[in-house]
């Protein structure tokens, strides 16, 4: 998973501007007015030096529309640097964490105003601070009303959707375990793929649990020698036996009960572990808009790595349904910020809703009963046809998190 | 100092009267005996401490003897054809004499010569030519050959000694194990002998290759074999770093030929390593007879491809973190330029590490294994694309150690555990092989009496 898709939160500043797409930049400016491209439309680049006690701003003011500065660390701590409102007080934006000698670049899109730069070297204090002006260039930039409350919303209703998919994931497995342990195998292979999609539209939240994850997912290719392998592809694998062929050349050997009461146990153990985490304010408090735009770029980079080339579900071949479950989860987290996008982005969401339909036309195609076909039983015409889809997905969902963080 | 020279340069001065190969021969000409022994010193890394541009002898050919085999501190070379060959034979003479005739037909192809003593253009006008004539106009490009020995060189399937060889395996040349997240294909695994081909020009390279397989032809088959081309790391201070195909800066802390406490240490063989058994070793293991290996190393080659899209559809932010080094200037993100060693306990905002401690500098850092570092030769490769449209693209990591056992395994294991990026990568290639030594200096190759690779393990 992304590692940036669960970072402690931090405070949604309100601001008047919002991370644009990152730009090539010019490599420096005069100082007395922001470089911009040749025909005006590009970002206006400013450079900026942070030493321990100045803070060197190229320019005074620069044209509304897209702006950078580029911020170089030149003293000896490590350095951050700020674009404050005019009141000194509320934080437009910000790049944190410039390591002595390195370069880092602020991009955003400014409206015209009057406005404070500060840096912060050694991160403390109110900073090395200046005045700096956006004029009023014409450039349209984009509106940008008070957005914390939808972004508030997306977060909370986001957390409540986490905590009902582990719920339902919980009692899924329960059912699950219960008919497994007791031999009813029907009944366990028809639970599987239906209860792991609680656990697959949340995959990217369930895999920041590192202890967790690699307990209750993972796949017998992904073992270390020597590793112990448990959780629910090792059932998967004892439920759908494979022939000496299929398993490397060596005869299965099936789990004996007191085998399958341990490991099921301890998945079920697992799962109780999971959404008791997930219902702690901590987490609640670790979910921000990046997290969920990174989450739902995060499913379906699932998607193009192991379920749309079959590798995930490799005894049962349920890979569809998973398939869809992270689709679901993208989907879910795409749709509570739907309206941030839409006012920072409204090209990006026209693209994000045309391709979600499209790829959900898809999988709708190879619905077989409650569920779907076995991954086996698509032609290889299929396959490419979703990947395909995954690919024009995935393309526009990478910048969601771009466009609704502020 | 010898500016870059093109390929032209070294063609435009054939010595008169040269009458066959004027532009493979040309190479030796005009340079003469000094520049000759320039290409030879280069070898040795003659050039500490210079950046860019590239020494670039105007012979653009190393010499094949030498304490250690070429092609391993040998400046890496922008152009990788590598191999790997099954013996078809049971006999051990049949075994020395292929050894025989590749180490004669690398030397020649090392100096910019045909592969056979009478070239592509000439011989029986019935029989076909004995090079196969693609380099016919080029020059040795810096051609390095380099070979290595398999475990299954030594022990068949059923452990049974192959060729004589009985406890001449040395007891660190093991298969590696089975990694995290590995997904080997069988095709691109193993292989009896292992022959690297680098060059500046690939045809150069996959000549090398052809006229080799040709030679081995009855006694030797291709097993598998990679191209590669934007070699991925720097062995000699005299290179800039290059970029891999994440667009990153590689191979900024790999063992330098101008380190050779660090080479003797990290990477050759050492005399007193003769019998060294693996740590975990029962003390009913016998100890092997492996003193052959002095001066040699072993060979780690992985196929590691990389997941190209997902890459590219992450951020910056996500990019530099997985790596730990920023993606302009490759310097590590705890601050500095590229060659400033990482702070790993620097810490930013809320107390954070500005360098992750998952991230691949973090993990790879000799400071996380124990010291140990490795002397890293990989090419970037692109296959085309897989049925899904997917680029078939990534790395091919080559690596010289001293001890893969306590070097590449552990590094290994933990990296495809914990490392970042390893989200962004599969291996699906993979073989360890034992690199022999060198040819002593003066050594003649050919014919039926030449030094030939190899010569230690079966003579000694």
């Amino acid at each position: 998973m992304s590692p940036t898709t669960l970072r402690p939160a931090r405070p949604l500043a309100l601001t008047a501007a919002a991370l644009a797409t990152v730009l090539a930049l010019a490599a420096c400016t005069d100082n007395s007015a922001p470089e911009s491209s040749a025909d005006g439309s590009g970002p206006s680049t400013l450079t900026v030096t942070s030493t321990a006690d100045e803070c060197t701003v190229s320019a005074p003011e620069a044209p509304s529309g897209n702006v950078v500065f580029s911020v170089t660390n030149a003293g000896d701590d490590v350095t951050e640097f700020y674009l404050l409102a005019e009141d000194g007080l509320r934080i437009v934006s910000e790049v944190e964490n410039i390591g002595p000698g390195l370069t880092r670049d602020l991009v955003l899109t400014a409206k015209p105003g009057s406005y404070v730069t500060a840096c912060k070297p050694g991160m403390v204090g109110d900073g090395i601070r200046s005045d700096f002006t956006v004029t009023d260039s014409g450039t349209d930039v984009a509106p940008t009303g008070a957005l914390a409350d939808q972004i508030t919303a997306a977060t909370t209703n986001y957390v409540a959707y986490v905590k009902d998919q582990t719920e339902q994931l919980l009692t899924g497995t329960q059912d699950f375990v219960d008919a497994y342990t007791s031999g009813d195998d029907d009944t366990a292979r028809a639970l599987y793929a239906s209860t792991r999609v609680h656990w697959e539209r949340i995959e990217p939240v369930a895999e920041s649990f590192g202890d967790l994850d690699p307990r209750m997912d993972l796949r017998e290719a992904d073992l270390e020698e020597g590793q112990e392998w448990t959780g629910w592809h090792l059932l998967e694998k004892d439920l759908w036996q494979p022939t000496a062929e299929a398993n490397g050349g060596t005869e299965y050997v099936a789990l004996t009960p007191e085998q399958r009461t341990q490991y099921a146990d301890q998945l079920l153990a697992d799962t109780t572990e999971l959404n008791d985490r997930v219902h702690t304010a901590d987490f609640a408090e670790g979910i921000d808009a990046a997290s969920i735009g990174n989450g739902a770029k995060g499913l379906l980079d699932e998607v193009a790595t192991g379920k749309v080339t079959g590798e995930e579900e490799i005894w049962s071949h349920t890979d569809l349904w998973d398939f869809q479950a992270n689709v679901d989860g993208a989907k879910v987290a795409y749709d509570g910020l739907r309206d941030v996008v839409l006012a920072q982005d409204a090209d990006l969401a026209e693209d994000l809703d045309t391709q979600f339909a499209e790829i959900q036309t898809l999988l709708d195609a190879q619905r077989s009963g409650d569920g779907f076909v076995l991954y086996t039983d698509l032609t290889p015409a299929q396959v490419k046809e979703l990947a395909d889809s995954v690919n024009a997905l995935g393309e526009p969902l990478s910048r969601l998190t771009a466009a609704v963080v502020l | 100092m010898t500016p870059h020279a093109s390929p032209d340069d070294n063609q435009s001065a054939p010595e008169p009267g040269e009458r066959r190969q004027v532009s493979r021969r040309g190479v030796l000409g005009i340079a003469g005996a000094g520049l000759v022994a320039l290409g030879a010193s280069a070898a040795t890394g003659y050039a500490a401490g210079r950046r860019d541009p590239e020494p670039a002898p105007a012979s653009r050919s190393y010499p094949l003897t030498g304490e250690h085999q070429p092609g391993i501190t040998t400046p890496a070379q922008d152009r990788l054809h590598f191999a790997t060959f099954d013996l078809l034979t049971d006999d051990r003479d049949d075994v020395v004499a292929l050894l025989r005739a590749w180490t004669a037909a690398a030397d020649r192809m090392m100096r910019g010569l045909p592969a056979g003593e009478l070239g592509p253009t000439s011989g029986p006008y019935d029989a076909p030519p004995d090079d196969t004539g693609e380099t016919e106009d080029l020059d040795a490009s810096h051609l390095t050959i380099t070979v290595g020995f398999g475990p299954s060189f030594f022990t068949d399937a059923d452990g049974a000694p192959r060729f004589g060889l009985d406890g001449r395996r040395p007891a660190l040349l093991e298969d590696l194990p089975h990694f995290p997240a590995d997904a080997l294909e069988d095709a691109r695994c193993g292989g009896d002998i292992a022959v690297q081909a680098c060059a500046d020009d690939p045809q150069v390279a996959v000549h090398a290759i052809r006229n080799l397989a040709r030679l081995a032809f009855g006694t030797a088959s291709v097993r598998w074999s990679q191209l590669g081309y934007g070699r991925t790391s720097t062995t000699s201070t005299s290179q800039s770093t290059p970029r891999n195909l994440f667009g990153f800066k590689d191979g900024t802390a790999n063992v330098k030929a101008e380190e050779p406490e660090a080479l003797e240490q990290h990477v050759w063989v050492q005399p007193e390593d003769a019998g060294r058994r693996p740590d975990d070793a029962t003390s009913s293991d016998p100890a092997p007879d492996d003193a052959w290996l002095a001066g040699g190393s072993y060979l780690v080659a992985r196929r590691i491809r990389m997941t190209i899209e997902t890459w590219d559809r992450s951020s910056l932010r996500e990019q530099e973190t997985v790596t730990g080094r920023t993606k302009a200037s490759g310097a590590p993100l705890s601050g500095g330029d590229e060659h400033t060693e990482p702070d790993f306990s620097r810490t930013g905002r809320d107390d954070v590490p500005l360098i992750d401690p998952a991230s691949h500098v973090a993990l790879a850092h000799p400071s996380a294994n124990g010291g140990a570092r490795l002397l890293r030769r990989g090419y970037n490769y692109t296959d085309g694309s897989d049925g899904l449209g997917r680029l078939d693209a990534g790395l091919f990591f080559l690596c010289y150690v001293r001890d893969p056992a306590r070097q590449y395994v552990p590094m290994q294991n933990t990296l495809a555990r914990d490392d970042l990026m390893s989200e962004y990568l599969r291996h699906t290639g993979s073989g360890l092989w034992a690199v022999p030594p060198g040819l002593p200096d003066g050594s003649t190759t050919g014919g039926a009496d030449g030094a030939y690779l190899g010569q230690t393990l079966f003579e000694t």
